[in-house]
C-alpha cells in the first residue's frame, strides 16, 4: 500500500498557478476540499457547543427533583433540539469534514470529484442549522416531540415543526450530494495501483457510509414530507381517524434511524483503524475482515429497525425476527474489537493523545456495545425501553464512540492539517477530563434506567435523586472540558512547534508518506503511483 | 441468578459509603439493580437481564484483560519490539464462531419469554386502558367500573420557582388519586389505547411497557404475584406533562378486590350493566340542580386536576400553544360553544376531548372558568346541560 519515489514536497511547485481569493471570498467560493473540510469541522464544533449548552441546561434542571429553571415544554424542546443538533449538526458534519480533508489525500486524488457541488453541500448545512436553532424563538417554541418527531404529538405544535421539517429536508439534500461526491471520488479518482483492497480503512468505512446515506436520507425525507402534508394538506398518513397509522411513521423513521446510527459510527471505525497501527508500530490486524465486518454491519443495519419498537405491540414473529437480527450485529462488531486488540498485541506502543482517545473509544464503545446486547433481548428491552438505560446506551456509542474518535482524529491529523504540533500535555489533560466527566455523567444513567426512570422528563421521583445529581456533575465536567479542546486547537494553530512531515511514522497512508506538513493547498495534482 | 445484585452491591458499597459521608447525602439511596420483580414475566425478565449481564462481564474480563495486559507489556517504554503479524485465519474464524454460539445460547431463553409475553389468552380480568394528555382512564370491562387516574402530587411541590417551600411527598410524582386495583394471582389483560397522542403504560415491576396508540388497541398481560403497590410512569413522550402522568397498580387479595369492585359499583349509579360503555367517570345524578357556590368549589378542584397544567391556575395560559381562559372569547361567549369545545376538543391542537369527565365535573369547571379571574358571566352551568349536549 505504499511507496513511490516522489519527494514529499512535490505539491508546492504548482501551488500558485492560479491565484485563489483571500478573506471571506476564499471561504464563500472555495471549491478546495481542504477548505471545505475545514469549514465542515469548524461548523460542527460550533453546533457541538450549541447542543452542549442545551445538554447542560437539561442536566441543570435534572440536578434535583422539582422544577427549578425551565418549564416542562421548554425542557422537551431542549431534549428534542439537543438530539437533532448533535446528530445532524455536530457528528455528521464532522465526519464529512474528515472525509473532505482525508479521502483525496489518502487515495492520491487532487480533489473531490465535484468541487462546486462540494461547496454547495456545505453551504446548505448552514441555513438548516439556522432554521433548527431559530425555531426556539418562534411562537410555541422549538419542536418538543423528541428527535424522533413521532406523530400525532408533533402535529399539535406550531410553525417550529415546519421549520424543523424544512431543516431536515435541506440536511438530507446536502448529505445525499456529499455522498454522491464521496462515492464518485473513491471509485473514480484513486491513484494508479490504489486498488480497493489497498485503500486505508477510513476510505472504506466512508464508502460504505455514503451508500447508507444515499439509501436512507430519502426515506427520512419521505417521512417528514408525509408529516408536512398531514399537518397542512389534509392527508391522514399517520392519523387513525383518516385511515392512517401512527405506527407507520415509527417504521419509516427507524428504517432511516438505525442505518443513521452506523452512519455516525462507521467512519469512527476507520479513524481508530488508522490510529492504532500508528501508535502500536504494527500493521492493522485483519484488514480484509475489517472491510467485510464493516459491510456486514451496514447490511444488517437495514433489518433491525424494529428493535426500537418492541413496545409498539408487534406480533411475536416480528419481535423475534428483530431480536435475532439485532443480536447478529454483535458478531461483526466483535470481530472489529478483537482485530483492534490484536493490532495492539505485541506492538511497541506509545500513548500520545490520539492513541489515548482511540483506546478510550475501544473501552467505552464496547461498554455501549454490551448495553446494546442487553437491549437486543426483547423482553429486557421492553422493561428498559424509553428509560435512562437507553439514554446511557446511545451516549456510550455516540459520545465515547463517535465523538471520542473525532477527537482522536483531530489530534492525529492536526499536524498534517496545520503543520504544527498540538500541546501534548494539554491534549492528555483534555482526554482524562473528558473520560472522567463522561463516565460520571453517563454510567449512573444505567442504574437510573434499571430502576425505571423514564427519559425525557423534566422532573423525577425522589429515589432517582442521587444518581441524577452525579450525572449532572459529570456532565458539567465533560461539557467545560471541551473548552480546553477549543483552546488546544487554537493554541496549536498559533504555536511555533513545527510538525514533521510524518510525526507518527505512519508507513502506509499517502497523506503521511507523500505530502509535507502542512499539506499543500493543492496536493497530488500528479497522481502518485502505488505499488 | 440471585447472587448477582448482592455481589455488585458489595463491590460498590465502599463508593456508596464514601458518598454517604458527604453532607446532604446521608439519606442517599443508590439503587443499582432492576426493582424486585412482582409478576412471572417480570421475574423472567430479571433473570434474562442478569444472564446477559454475566455473559457481558465474562467477555469484558477476557477482552479487556488481554487489552490491558498488552497496554502494560507491549509498550515502547518497556522495551517492547513490534511484531509484524497482521492476520491469522484460524483465530479470526474462532472469534467469529464463539460469539455466534453464545448468542444462540442467549436467544433460546429470550424466545421463550417473548412467546409467554405475547400470550394474553384466557384472562381472568380485562381492563381497557385509555391514555389522555395527561391522565389514564381504566375501564373494567367485566365489572362495569370505570374511572380516571390523575397525578396526586400538588403543584406547589413541583414548581419550585413559586417558592412555597412545600416539602415533597414520599411518593412525589408517583402517586395518583385513583389507583388501578387488581386481584393477586389472576391473569389481568390490558387493552391499551390512547385518545390523543402516543403514550406508554409502563410498570417495571410487573414487566409491562406498552404504547397506547390512538386509533389502535394493543393487548398485554400480567399477573401480580403478591399484594402490594406497584408504581410506574408514562414511558413515551406525550407533550408538556409527560413527566406528570404516573401509574399506580394496587394488587389486593381476590376477596379484597371483590369488595373494592362492589364499593366502586355502588358509586357508579345508574346500574353499570345497562350503560357500562357510556357511563361517565363518577356518575352523580345529572338531573340535580346545583347551587352556584357548590359549582364554584367543585369547579376549582376539577380545574386544578385537569386544566391548570396548560391554562394555568391564573387562567393566563401559555400562549400561543395554550391560550388564556381569562378574557377568552370562547369562555366569555355562548355556553353552547364552550361545552362543545370541552366535549370534543379541538383537532390539531393540544386541546383534547374531556368527555371522559362526568356531567357534574364538566358543569362545575364550566361555571368556574366563566366566573373566575376577569371573567364575569354570572351564569351557572348545570349537569343537565352537559348531559343534553352529549347527545
Amino acid at each position: 500500500m505504499s511507496a513511490t519515489t516522489h519527494a514529499p514536497a512535490h505539491g508546492h511547485a504548482h501551488d500558485d498557478h492560479h491565484a485563489h481569493p483571500t478573506g471571506l471570498k476564499r471561504w464563500l467560493f472555495t471549491t478546495n476540499h481542504k477548505d471545505i473540510g475545514t469549514l465542515y469541522l469548524w461548523f460542527s464544533f460550533v453546533m457541538f457547543l450549541m447542543g452542549g449548552v442545551m445538554a447542560l441546561l437539561i442536566r441543570a434542571e435534572l440536578f434535583q427533583p422539582g422544577l427549578q429553571f425551565v418549564k416542562p415544554e421548554f425542557f422537551n424542546s431542549l431534549t428534542t433540539v439537543h438530539g437533532l443538533v448533535m446528530v445532524f449538526g455536530a457528528i455528521m458534519p464532522a465526519w464529512v469534514g474528515f472525509a473532505n480533508w482525508l479521502i483525496p489525500m489518502q487515495i492520491g486524488a487532487a480533489d473531490m470529484a465535484f468541487p462546486r457541488m462540494n461547496n454547495w453541500s456545505f453551504y446548505l448545512v448552514v441555513p438548516a442549522a439556522i432554521l433548527l436553532v431559530a425555531s426556539f424563538f418562534v411562537p410555541g417554541g422549538a419542536a418538543a416531540s423528541g428527535w424522533t418527531l413521532y406523530p400525532p404529538l408533533i402535529i399539535q405544535q406550531g410553525i417550529s415543526i415546519d421549520m424543523t421539517i424544512l431543516a431536515v429536508h435541506i440536511l438530507g439534500a446536502s448529505s445525499i450530494m456529499g455522498s454522491i461526491n464521496i462515492i464518485t471520488t473513491i471509485l473514480n479518482l484513486r491513484a494508479p495501483g490504489m486498488t480497493l483492497m489497498k485503500m486505508p480503512l477510513f476510505v472504506w468505512t466512508w464508502l460504505i457510509t455514503a451508500y447508507l446515506l444515499i439509501a436512507v436520507m430519502p426515506v427520512l425525507a419521505g417521512a417528514v414530507t408525509m408529516l408536512l402534508t398531514d399537518r397542512h394538506f389534509g392527508t391522514s398518513f399517520f392519523n387513525a381517524a383518516g385511515g392512517g397509522d401512527p405506527t407507520m411513521f415509527m417504521h419509516i423513521f427507524w428504517f432511516f434511524g438505525h442505518p443513521e446510527v452506523y452512519i455516525m459510527i462507521l467512519p469512527a471505525f476507520g479513524v481508530v483503524s488508522a490510529i492504532l497501527p500508528a501508535f502500536a508500530r504494527k500493521p492493522l490486524f485483519g484488514y480484509a475482515s475489517m472491510v467485510y465486518a464493516t459491510a456486514s454491519i451496514a447490511i444488517l443495519s437495514f433489518i433491525v429497525w424494529g428493535h426500537h419498537m418492541f413496545t409498539v405491540g408487534m406480533p411475536a414473529a416480528g419481535n423475534l425476527f428483530f431480536m435475532y437480527a439485532t443480536m447478529l450485529i454483535a458478531v461483526p462488531t466483535g470481530v472489529k474489537v478483537f482485530n483492534w486488540i490484536a493490532t495492539m498485541w505485541q506492538g511497541s506502543m506509545t500513548f500520545e493523545t490520539p492513541m489515548l482517545f482511540a483506546i478510550g473509544f475501544i473501552c467505552l464503545f464496547t461498554i455501549g456495545g454490551f448495553s446494546g446486547l442487553v437491549l437486543a433481548i426483547t423482553p429486557v428491552d421492553i422493561t428498559l425501553h424509553n428509560t435512562y438505560y437507553v439514554v446511557a446506551h446511545f451516549h456510550y456509542v455516540l459520545v465515547s464512540g463517535a465523538l471520542f474518535s473525532i477527537f482522536a482524529g483531530i489530534y492525529f491529523w492536526l499536524p498534517k492539517f496545520t503543520g504544527k504540533m498540538y500541546h501534548e500535555g494539554l491534549g492528555k489533560l483534555h482526554f482524562w477530563l473528558s473520560l472522567i466527566g463522561f463516565n460520571i455523567a453517563f454510567f449512573p444513567q444505567h442504574f437510573l434506567g434499571l430502576a425505571g426512570m423514564p427519559r425525557r422528563i423534566p422532573d423525577y421521583a425522589l429515589q432517582f435523586a442521587e444518581w441524577n445529581m452525579w450525572s449532572s456533575v459529570g456532565a458539567f465536567i465533560f461539557g467545560f472540558s471541551q473548552l480546553l479542546f477549543l483552546y488546544n486547537v487554537i493554541e496549536c494553530i498559533r504555536s511555533s512547534r513545527k510538525a514533521p512531515d510524518n510525526p507518527w511514522e505512519v508507513q502506509d497512508s499517502l497523506e503521511w508518506t507523500h505530502l509535507p506538513s502542512p499539506a499543500p493547498y493543492h496536493s497530488f495534482e500528479t497522481a502518485p503511483v502505488v505499488k | 441468578m440471585p447472587m448477582g445484585p448482592s455481589l455488585i452491591s458489595r463491590l460498590l458499597s465502599p463508593l456508596a459509603a464514601a458518598a454517604a459521608l458527604a453532607p446532604g447525602l446521608s439519606r442517599a439511596s443508590y439503587g443499582l439493580d432492576m426493582l424486585p420483580p412482582a409478576s412471572p414475566i417480570a421475574s423472567q425478565i430479571y433473570d434474562l437481564h442478569w444472564a446477559i449481564m454475566w455473559v457481558c462481564v465474562a467477555i469484558f474480563v477476557v477482552v479487556f484483560g488481554a487489552m490491558f495486559y498488552s497496554v502494560f507489556k507491549h509498550r515502547k517504554s518497556a522495551g517492547a519490539k513490534a511484531a509484524h503479524f497482521h492476520e491469522n485465519t484460524t483465530v479470526e474464524v474462532v472469534w467469529t464462531v464463539i460469539p455466534l454460539l453464545i448468542l444462540v445460547g442467549m436467544a433460546y431463553p429470550a424466545t421463550k419469554t417473548v412467546l409467554d409475553m405475547k400470550d394474553a389468552s384466557n384472562p381472568d380480568l380485562t381492563i381497557k386502558v385509555t391514555a389522555y394528555q395527561w391522565a389514564w382512564e381504566y375501564d373494567y370491562l367485566q365489572d362495569g367500573v370505570k374511572f380516571n387516574s390523575n397525578l396526586a402530587t400538588p403543584r406547589a411541590q413541583i414548581e419550585e420557582w413559586e417558592k412555597t417551600g412545600a416539602p415533597k411527598n414520599k411518593d412525589y410524582l408517583l402517586e395518583v388519586d385513583n389507583a388501578m386495583v387488581v386481584p393477586v394471582g389472576k391473569k389481568v389483560r390490558l387493552l391499551v389505547t390512547a385518545n390523543d397522542v402516543i403514550h406508554g403504560w409502563y410498570v417495571p415491576q410487573l414487566g409491562v411497557n406498552q404504547y397506547g396508540i390512538p386509533g389502535f388497541v394493543k393487548d398485554v398481560w400480567f399477573t401480580a404475584d403478591k399484594p402490594g403497590i406497584y408504581r410506574g410512569q408514562c414511558s413515551q413522550i406525550c407533550g408538556k406533562e409527560h413527566g406528570y402522568m404516573p401509574i399506580v397498580v394496587e394488587a389486593k387479595a381476590p376477596e379484597a378486590y371483590a369488595a373494592w369492585v362492589k364499593e366502586r359499583q355502588a358509586k357508579s349509579a345508574p346500574a353499570p350493566a345497562a350503560t357500562a360503555a357510556a357511563a361517565p367517570a363518577v356518575a352523580e345524578d345529572s338531573n340535580k340542580v346545583w347551587a352556584m357556590a357548590e359549582l364554584m368549589t367543585s369547579g376549582e378542584k376539577v380545574f386544578a386536576a385537569n386544566c391548570a397544567a396548560c391554562h394555568q391556575a391564573s387562567g393566563k395560559g401559555m400562549p400561543p400553544t395554550f391560550p388564556a381562559l381569562d378574557g377568552s372569547k370562547v369562555v366569555n361567549g355562548a355556553k353552547g360553544a364552550q361545552i362543545a369545545l370541552v366535549l370534543n376538543g379541538k383537532p390539531g391542537t393540544a386541546m383534547a376531548s374531556f368527555a371522559r369527565l362526568s356531567d357534574a365535573e364538566l358543569a362545575s369547571v364550566m361555571t368556574y372558568t366563566r366566573n373566575s379571574w376577569g371573567n364575569k358571566s354570572g351564569d351557572a352551568t348545570q349537569p343537565a346541560e352537559i348531559k343534553s349536549a352529549r347527545k
